[in-house]
């Protein structure tokens, strides 16, 4: 395929990234694999002495493992749904950060299941999922909805990279003959032909459209599987939109944190400019505001309201000797400071925008946990137990064991994916000329503005 | 019990069909007599009472009721008749409140024919308060079997199920212990298999019907015994409670049974007051409790004579009543 200058130099410039497997990529993968080794024994300990181990009891039977499912498959969601409506909308600043976002999109929607299925109590009857399937349960409807999720976002991925591939495949790398070999595979024979071209575009138009809305529908169908039930703090109308916004607020924070990551890691700074911080920090505010509104809806309804077992929920959420600052910490950090950061233009910069947004992405962790626990420890009928660990839930190792192996798998397959395809997608600005002119000249005033 | 039998019974009294088995068995010598007379087993000298055909009461030696082994051939249910349920059957049971003094002989007795340790029970009795105001008073609670049940709403496999006699049950060679139907339960009803059961139970055949032996990583709950039942036999928490406060029986037939006395469902809740416990959940408990009015018993006997350990769960509660 034929380059023009500026993708040339994008490839040439991330052509040591692909070629060689480095010193410090080895480091990280050799550490990312340490603690997933260590969750690997966590999940052969629980799957032979029983869910025991966890601190999961009978009253709060979903603890850290959920709160992680909702967590990635949201940070998918919001990829997802990123990496389409720049695609759709051609928007030209867009382009260098859609193929992390479909990264994004990819890896957390491996992470994520993962961690539903630590919740099963019998992995060996897994397979009854799909022979004794009952559509009624939304468990069913969630398992059908995020494989079909998967499906369109691999493909839609896998779209935009075959004319990446074939730029591998034809710039003679220095790299082992499998490589070249599975990129000449990928590339599935594309020559940049007319008619090639137009069926690439046709099909990514069409799975962009199609995975907005599947990202939404979801994304709603994870919230109902908590909004269907009748318990004080889930059984809310208002959990679908939650959810999706929760989804695609915090996915937006981790992608200014892998952009941050990878300029820095791979001296990206041409195509991950200040501008796509900003620009991106002012989606984040707009999406606090959002998100700030719904949970404020959410909060104030039940407190109004105070029936007895939403004020009991209410109370534990808000009582500094239950999860009082916890919720602070969630509401401050996750609502405010984003819109305060970027909101004042003297803080409206790359560094403050991405701690802001790493803080931001911890606190919306919180506040999954405070979705789902404080719910669970609150049944309609008094527990009237003595043991300590059914009435409170606290987690235990393999719960965090596995966690942060969740979190080294989710690490180590963006190093290996950079190590396989380029970051910033070289063939990607090739569609208009327009295009290209606009995104370069972007380029260029960004380097001579000061930082 | 041939199946045809029930059916041809139709309306007929649910005491007495129920109790066919056991007049069969009794005039024989044997429950299961049916399929074989020969192993008698050797007599208790402990006395059950159980309900005639005629709705009198009739006492036979412990030793003819299954309990340990608590499903014989005779009354095994097959996985489709535990899955389809008992015809022409609906199975109803009422909890009088004003009798119950937390004598705790339903919890133990529940345990031990499931065989259950200790801390697990299926049967919870809570101490409740409704209002500040208002006097706190013992609340046994069973699983309710409700006929808009949101467990098997939720199930995604089925394991969880609603059987046309009313019961719903828990089929733990099915269950891939998700632990969704816990947390959809509003009643906090279920519990799970944490860990290995460790039970000293020797049954091959396991049915939904027995919930016997429990299932590492797998969820249980009170079944209402329809092992027992299919037995003719009433289910162990009714016959254990020293103050007839469990009443069982068929709504069908519009009749209930404390062991002690038979009297008519529509009657009994009409007189007492009957009630189903938060109603407003749309989940149509098949249990009603009967107001806690005129009580035999003040609440405080249930809690002077714990044990120090089944105290502490109460605590608080009574407490907060002082
Ligand atoms: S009480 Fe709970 S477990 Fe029993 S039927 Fe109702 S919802 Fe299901
Ligand atoms: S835990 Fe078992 S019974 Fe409950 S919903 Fe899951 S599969 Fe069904």
């Amino acid at each position: 395929m034929e380059l023009n200058t500026f993708q040339q130099q994008a490839f040439d410039y991330q052509r040591p990234h692909i070629e060689k497997f480095g010193k410090r990529a080895w480091f990280w993968t050799i550490f990312y694999l340490l603690w997933i080794v260590l969750g690997g024994y966590a999940l052969y300990r629980q799957m032979t002495k029983g869910h025991g181990i966890t601190g999961m009891r009978d009253n709060v039977v979903w603890g850290l493992y959920i709160v992680n499912f909702i967590f990635f498959i949201g940070i998918s969601y919001a990829g997802a749904i990123i990496a389409g409506l720049l695609h759709l909308f051609k928007v030209p600043w867009g382009k260098p950060i859609i193929r992390l976002a479909q990264m994004m999109t990819i890896i957390s929607v491996v992470v994520g299941p993962i961690f539903i299925l630590l919740c099963i109590g019998r992995l060996d009857r897994l397979h009854y999922l799909f022979i004794y399937a009952r559509l009624q349960s939304p468990l069913t409807w969630d398992v059908v909805a995020v494989l079909t999720y998967f499906a369109g976002s691999v493909l839609f991925l896998y779209m935009a990279l075959i004319k990446d591939f074939s730029v591998y495949r034809d710039a003679k790398l220095n790299i082992p003959k499998w490589k070249q070999k599975l990129y000449t595979a990928l590339s599935l024979g594309y020559r940049g032909a007319a008619s090639q071209k137009r069926h690439l575009i046709i099909s990514q138009n069409l799975l962009a459209i199609i995975i907005i809305p599947l990202s939404i529908i979801v994304s709603s169908i994870l919230s109902w599987v908590f909004g269907m039930t009748l318990r004080p703090g889930w059984h809310s109308t208002i959990f679908g939109p939650y959810f999706v916004l929760g989804a695609l607020y915090s996915g937006c924070g981790v992608l200014i944190v892998a952009m941050w990551v990878y300029r820095k890691m791979y001296k990206l700074d041409d195509y991950f400019t200040d501008r796509h911080f900003t620009y991106l920090g002012y989606i984040m505010m707009v999406l606090a505001a959002g998100y700030g509104y719904f949970t404020f809806s959410e909060y104030f309804t039940s407190w109004f309201g105070s029936e007895k077992w939403d004020s009991e929920v209410i109370n534990k959420l808000f009582n500094p000797a239950q999860y009082g600052w916890w919720t602070l910490f969630a509401n401050v950090a996750g609502i405010i400071l984003p819109i305060a950061i970027v909101a004042i233009p003297q803080t409206r910069k790359t560094g403050p925008i991405t701690l802001v947004a790493f803080i931001m992405v911890i606190a919306l962790w919180v506040k999954r946990y405070l979705i789902i626990v404080p719910t669970l420890e609150s049944p309609l009928i008094p527990m009237q137990d003595t043991r300590h660990e059914y009435i409170k839930y606290s987690a235990r190792w393999p719960e965090w064991a596995l966690t942060f192996a969740g979190i080294a798998t989710f690490m180590l397959f963006f190093t290996l994916i950079s190590k396989f395809v380029t970051v910033v997608p070289v063939s990607g600005l090739e569609d208009t000329k327009n295009n290209r002119e606009h995104a370069m000249g972007l380029l260029k005033k960004e380097k001579i503005q000061p930082a | 019990m041939k199946q045809e039998e029930i059916n041809d019974k139709g309306r007929r009294d649910f005491i007495k069909t129920a109790a066919i088995a056991t007049v069969a068995a009794t005039a024989c010598g044997s429950l299961a007599c049916s399929c074989s007379s020969k192993h008698e087993p050797p007599k208790t000298g402990e006395k059950v009472k159980l309900l005639s055909q005629d709705g009198e009461i009739v006492e036979i030696d412990s030793s003819h009721l299954d309990h340990g082994n608590h499903m014989t051939m005779a009354v095994k249910a097959s996985k489709k008749q535990a899955r389809e349920g008992i015809p022409g059957r609906k199975f109803v049971m009422v909890i009088d409140l004003a009798r119950c003094k937390n004598a705790r002989k339903c919890v133990s007795a529940c345990q031990k024919m499931h065989h259950l340790p200790e801390d697990k029970e299926w049967l919870t009795i809570k101490l409740m308060q409704d209002s500040d105001k208002g006097s706190p008073y013992w609340f046994p609670k069973t699983c309710f079997h409700c006929d808009n049940p949101p467990c098997v709403k939720v199930c995604p496999v089925d394991a969880t199920f609603k059987r046309q006699d009313g019961l719903v049950l828990i089929d733990n060679e099915r269950c891939i212990g998700c632990k969704f139907c816990m947390a959809a339960c509003p009643y906090s009803t279920r519990v799970f298999n944490w860990n290995e059961p460790h039970q000293d139970v020797s049954i091959a055949n396991y049915t939904p019907e027995t919930s016997t032996p429990s299932k590492i990583g797998t969820v249980e709950k009170c079944d209402f015994c329809p092992d027992m039942i299919r037995q003719g036999l009433l289910p162990d928490c009714v016959t254990a409670c020293p103050n007839g406060v469990f009443y069982f029986g068929d709504e069908n037939e519009d009749a209930v049974t404390n062991g002690d006395e038979t009297v008519s469902l529509s009657q009994l809740l009409k007189d007492r007051g009957g009630y189903r416990f938060m109603e407003e959940l749309g989940t149509q408990p098949r249990l009603y409790y009967l107001p806690p009015k005129d009580r035999l018993f003040p609440v405080e006997r249930g809690y002077e004579s714990l044990p120090e350990k089944t105290k502490e769960k109460y605590k608080e509660a009574m407490e907060k009543k002082k």
